[in-house]
């Protein structure tokens, strides 16, 4: 077995409205895979089943991490999912905004250490030590997202798309096996996006992750993904390889029934 | 059975002036998300600005049912100008702040009131005239309910039916769900959002001012310091009824009060206020969104 | 030219509040004798004073409106005077001399005073974290408090155990009681948070107040011992000189405790959680349990501040528990700064000591934290003394290794 995740038959619902209906997807070891689809097709809400805010309605979302038994993650809470190894940024941007860039980061290493109050209190060696490995290991991810030169500035002072690489630093700092992206190149300029896609390579190959992303800019997709899902009102309406999703006819449809052709610019 | 008529039409008596105070707060909350913490102090100036008119005319010997209408019509004015006069000083300037911001400033707001009028007038307990006119009742019921309770019921009915076809007809009440909806649409269809909100401020202190008048009436006496329980009971029934929620209100108001006068009737007398804050606090352990409420998700 | 438009409408500013303040401000009335008195002169204070803080008002809205854009280039001489070494160095030693040498320069009076103001200080640092910290609006932080001073009281009235034996009784107590409301009321949002922790502490308060057999009722509880020294007996001007030193101690204690926490992992989850829960939980941590730990850890302060306040007074009743002292808390906490632990000490001082000595104060002492909620959240959120972030530094020498240093106090 190569996935890392397996959604089967998702569904949500709110109120009325079928956020997800039956929804399914894999996502193999080491892959990068995109979630595609109209404003409001329900993308961000899937995200947020696999990470644990939204309980589904029904189906499962199965993880199968590299080391250790799969689970079923309907149940889990979303700090535990983080613990777990999936790790994900937010749409629209969800920092810390009155702590230093370097803190955010640090905050992602909480769950992959453990001093309590004692510790905190005595500052023991052995707290000492871990300290000095939560600030040293940040630094290390900033240097790699090319954040380095903002360890000690506010997070809310940053400029924008370097907000967003945060937000991919601090994922990264939770030690993921599955990265998801919510619309991460989103606000970008070209020559940002074109950093990123490199990035998210590079993550991909030196940190052995697996890549989900959201992204509306199709040239970043077509480019970066080896696997697309679409999505459209809820429901999967194709799945593919970049090739395939072009020439699929349901695909079109439904971005040019709902919106501007511009999309695939 | 008397005994329980008794309770029954108390709990109905304190309801409609809970009900009174909580459509403020829900009006308020339903609009800005916000616990205007100082609305208990508006009820409390709106019965002492009733007491000081009808004082003043008492002395120059005015008749007693145009002491009623003068004092009801000046407390009325003078505590919607206050409740406008603190939405601008207090919560205007932090529309755009952290969410505890203006909760703090309100809760500033209350403690400056309760001050400036127990410096302005007195710390201690007044008596309080009874202002209200006696209803003529049948003898069968006299014994179980009084005058001045029936005109409060009946007082508070009157101004929940007028209160709700503002909302639902009016042009301002309209704009008024409408920005409770969604404020950034209503500003975009050409609602005058800060208008809106110091509308509802007014008609929330003016309804408060009633209710203050109606209950000092009733108990017979005041002081500065009236609003504070009455004010967290109040918010407890807009809670209760499901904040946001003008039927709610209503409902949670009548349902805190019945549920207030049999526990203290049957239970204990000693424990009154606990009841209240224990059914506060266990309506927003366990259902927040109240009777009448809907859930709201949060957005991500 | 502009200064003209903002004159004039601070001029209609104060003849509206000339009117809205008329019947409250002018007549008096005693319903008893059915009096009436006419202050009109009111209505002048009421006019000028409403005309100088609109005019102010308006100056400070514009500045602060300006000042967004050019923050943070130099900083003020106050936090110079807090933060280098060079200036702070000498002032810490001052501070130190003056307080060890302030019981023998003093009265008995003055002493007295300058310990309950340090109890202050404890209460402020201990809401500190749950408020400031955290981000966990807590209007109920008096109950905890109840709480440390009355199993002191009972639990010696009843068992004759000592102030050493209950000091860390009371703390757990405490910090017991902040679990106890804690796990059901954490998961509620901001605002309904508040609201349920007055609810618990009013309940407390009246409990106290109600249970006769239990809680000595309205009537308070006496005699309660002053903390022994190794059993040397003390008359009462000695010990309060104990009492002091003992407040002084504790105070340096809450201080570096809770400046640990602030810089450890766990007080930058608090802060985290503050910032954003959802991105806090996002990332990996655990929203109930981190909540817990502040609260807990908050309650614990004010548990040791009871017991302390309890021997200090040797007389406890509901009254001093009401919920004007929870907001005499926050107003220290909002004052001196959230998340800022110099701020706090010096809001705790400045709020208890100015109306003991500047009497014109003790009058409009309930008034003026009104006003200062108001204003503070207005003008200034971040409080007299803001908050700093820890700053960390990288040794570009020996790869990207970096170490943490404290600037912050």
């Amino acid at each position: 077995m190569d996935n890392v995740l397996e959604v089967k038959n998702l569904t949500l619902n709110f109120g009325g409205l079928q956020a997800l209906d039956n929804v399914s997807l894999e996502i193999n070891k080491g892959e990068i895979a995109a979630l595609i689809g109209p404003n409001g097709a329900g993308k961000t809400t899937l995200f947020n089943c696999l990470t644990g805010i939204h309980k589904p309605a029904a189906g499962d979302i199965i993880l199968h991490p590299p080391q250790g038994k799969s689970r079923r993650l309907n149940n889990f809470k979303i700090n535990q999912i983080t613990t777990l190894g999936i790790a994900r940024t937010f749409q629209n941007i969800r920092l810390f905004g009155g702590m230093t860039v370097l803190e955010n980061v640090m905050i992602g290493r909480h769950c992959r250490t453990g001093a309590g109050i004692a510790g905190a209190i005595l500052r023991d060696k052995s707290t000492r030590h871990e300290e000095n490995l939560i600030v040293n290991e940040s630094y290390c991810i900033l240097e790699k997202i090319g954040l380095n030169i903002y360890v000690n500035d506010l997070a809310k002072n940053l400029p924008y798309g370097a907000q967003r690489r945060l937000e991919i630093a601090r994922a990264l700092a939770t030690d993921p096996f599955l990265l998801l992206l919510d619309e991460p190149a989103a606000g970008m300029n070209p020559q940002e996006t074109k950093e990123l896609e490199d990035l998210i390579y590079s993550l991909r190959d030196d940190h052995n992750l697996s890549i989900l992303l959201i992204e509306h800019d199709m040239k970043l997709v077509m480019n970066l993904a080896q696997n697309i899902f679409v999505l459209d009102y809820g429901e999967e309406i194709a799945r593919g390889t970049p090739q395939e999703i072009c020439r699929n006819p349901a695909v079109i449809k439904a971005y040019l029934g709902v919106e501007a052709s511009a999309e695939y610019n | 059975m008397n005994y329980f008529g008794e309770l029954f039409f108390s709990g109905l008596t304190r309801g409609s002036i809970y009900a009174l105070l909580a459509l403020g707060y829900t009006m308020v909350y339903g609009i800005l998300q916000l616990i205007n913490f100082a609305h208990g102090e508006i009820y409390m100036i709106g019965a002492f600005t009733a007491l000081i008119v009808a004082s003043v005319l008492t002395v120059k010997g005015f008749s007693s049912i145009a002491i009623l209408v003068l004092a009801a019509v000046v407390a009325v004015v003078y505590s919607a100008a206050y409740g406008y006069t603190v939405e601008k000083i207090a919560y205007k300037p932090l529309r755009q702040a952290p969410r505890l911001s203006p909760l703090i400033s309100a809760i500033g707001m209350s403690i400056f009131l309760q001050n400036y009028i127990m410096l302005a007038q007195t710390s201690d307990f007044l008596p309080y005239p009874n202002l209200l006119p006696p209803i003529p009742l049948f003898n069968r019921f006299s014994n179980i309910i009084g005058p001045s309770e029936l005109s409060i019921v009946l007082t508070s009915a009157i101004l929940m039916i007028l209160l709700t076809l503002f909302i639902k007809f009016t042009k301002t009440g309209k704009a008024m769900r409408a920005t409770a909806q969604d404020k950034e649409m209503a500003m975009l269809v050409g609602v005058n959002v800060n208008r809106v909100i110091s509308t509802t401020f007014i008609i929330g202190s003016a309804l408060a001012a009633i209710g203050g008048i109606l209950i000092a009436s009733h108990t017979g006496r005041i002081n500065f310091y009236i609003g504070f329980s009455a004010g967290i009971k109040a918010f407890t029934a807009a809670v209760l009824g499901g904040i946001g929620s003008i039927p709610g209100a209503m409902l949670g108001g009548l349902v805190l009060g019945l549920a207030e006068s049999f526990a203290t009737g049957y239970i204990s007398s000693d424990y009154e206020d606990v009841f209240a804050f224990a059914l506060l606090v266990l309506i927003l352990i366990f259902k927040p969104s109240g009777l009448l409420g809907r859930a709201n998700n949060q957005k991500v | 030219m502009k200064i003209t438009a903002e004159l004039k409408k601070s001029f209609y500013i104060a003849l509206w509040f000339i009117l809205l303040t008329f019947p409250i401000m002018v007549i008096r009335v005693n319903t008893i004798e059915q009096i009436v008195i006419w202050r009109w002169v009111n209505l002048l204070y009421v006019g000028i004073g409403s005309f100088v803080l609109s005019f102010l008002w308006q100056l400070f809205l514009k500045k602060k409106s300006r000042s967004v854009q050019t923050i943070g280039t130099k900083p003020s001489p106050l936090r110079r005077l807090l933060y280098e070494p060079k200036f702070n160095r000498p002032a810490l030693v001052v501070i130190a001399i003056f307080t060890i040498i302030f019981p023998f320069i003093f009265s008995h009076y003055q002493v007295n005073i300058m310990t309950t103001a340090l109890i202050y200080v404890m209460l402020g640092l201990g809401l500190n974290i749950e408020v400031g910290l955290a981000g966990l609006l807590d209007l109920g932080y008096v109950a905890f408090y109840a709480v440390g001073a009355y199993s002191y009281a009972l639990l010696n009235y009843h068992f004759g155990l000592g102030f050493w034996t209950l000091l860390p009784v009371g703390a757990i107590l405490a910090a017991f009681f902040g679990i106890l409301i804690g796990l059901p009321v954490l998961r509620l949002r901001g605002d309904y948070l508040a609201i349920v922790t007055l609810g618990f502490a009013e309940i407390i308060r009246l409990i106290l107040e109600n249970w006769n057999t239990f809680s000595f009722g309205p009537s308070g509880i006496s005699n309660i011992p002053r903390p022994g020294l190794f059993g040397i007996k003390l008359n009462s001007e000695q010990s309060a000189i104990y009492m002091y030193y003992l407040l002084v101690i504790f105070c340096l204690l809450a201080i570096f405790v809770v400046h640990r926490l602030k810089n450890s992992r766990i007080g930058r989850a608090w802060n985290a959680l503050r910032e954003d829960e959802l991105a806090c939980q996002a990332a990996g941590i655990d929203k109930t349990r981190t909540k817990l730990t502040a609260f807990a850890l908050g309650a614990t302060w004010a548990g040791m501040a009871g017991v302390l306040f309890a021997a200090k007074t040797t007389f406890i009743n509901p009254a001093s528990f009401t919920f004007l002292e929870s907001a005499m808390i926050l107003s220290i906490v909002v004052l001196g700064g959230m998340g800022s632990i110099i701020g706090v000490v010096i809001a705790a001082l400045a709020i208890i000591l100015l109306p003991e000595y500047l009497r014109v104060f003790s009058d409009y002492r309930m008034i003026l934290f009104g006003a200062v909620l108001i204003t503070m959240m207005i003008f200034r959120p971040q409080g007299i003394i803001a908050d700093m972030r820890k700053k960390y530094e990288s040794h570009k020498t020996s790869g990207s290794k970096i170490k943490g240093i404290d600037q912050n106090g």
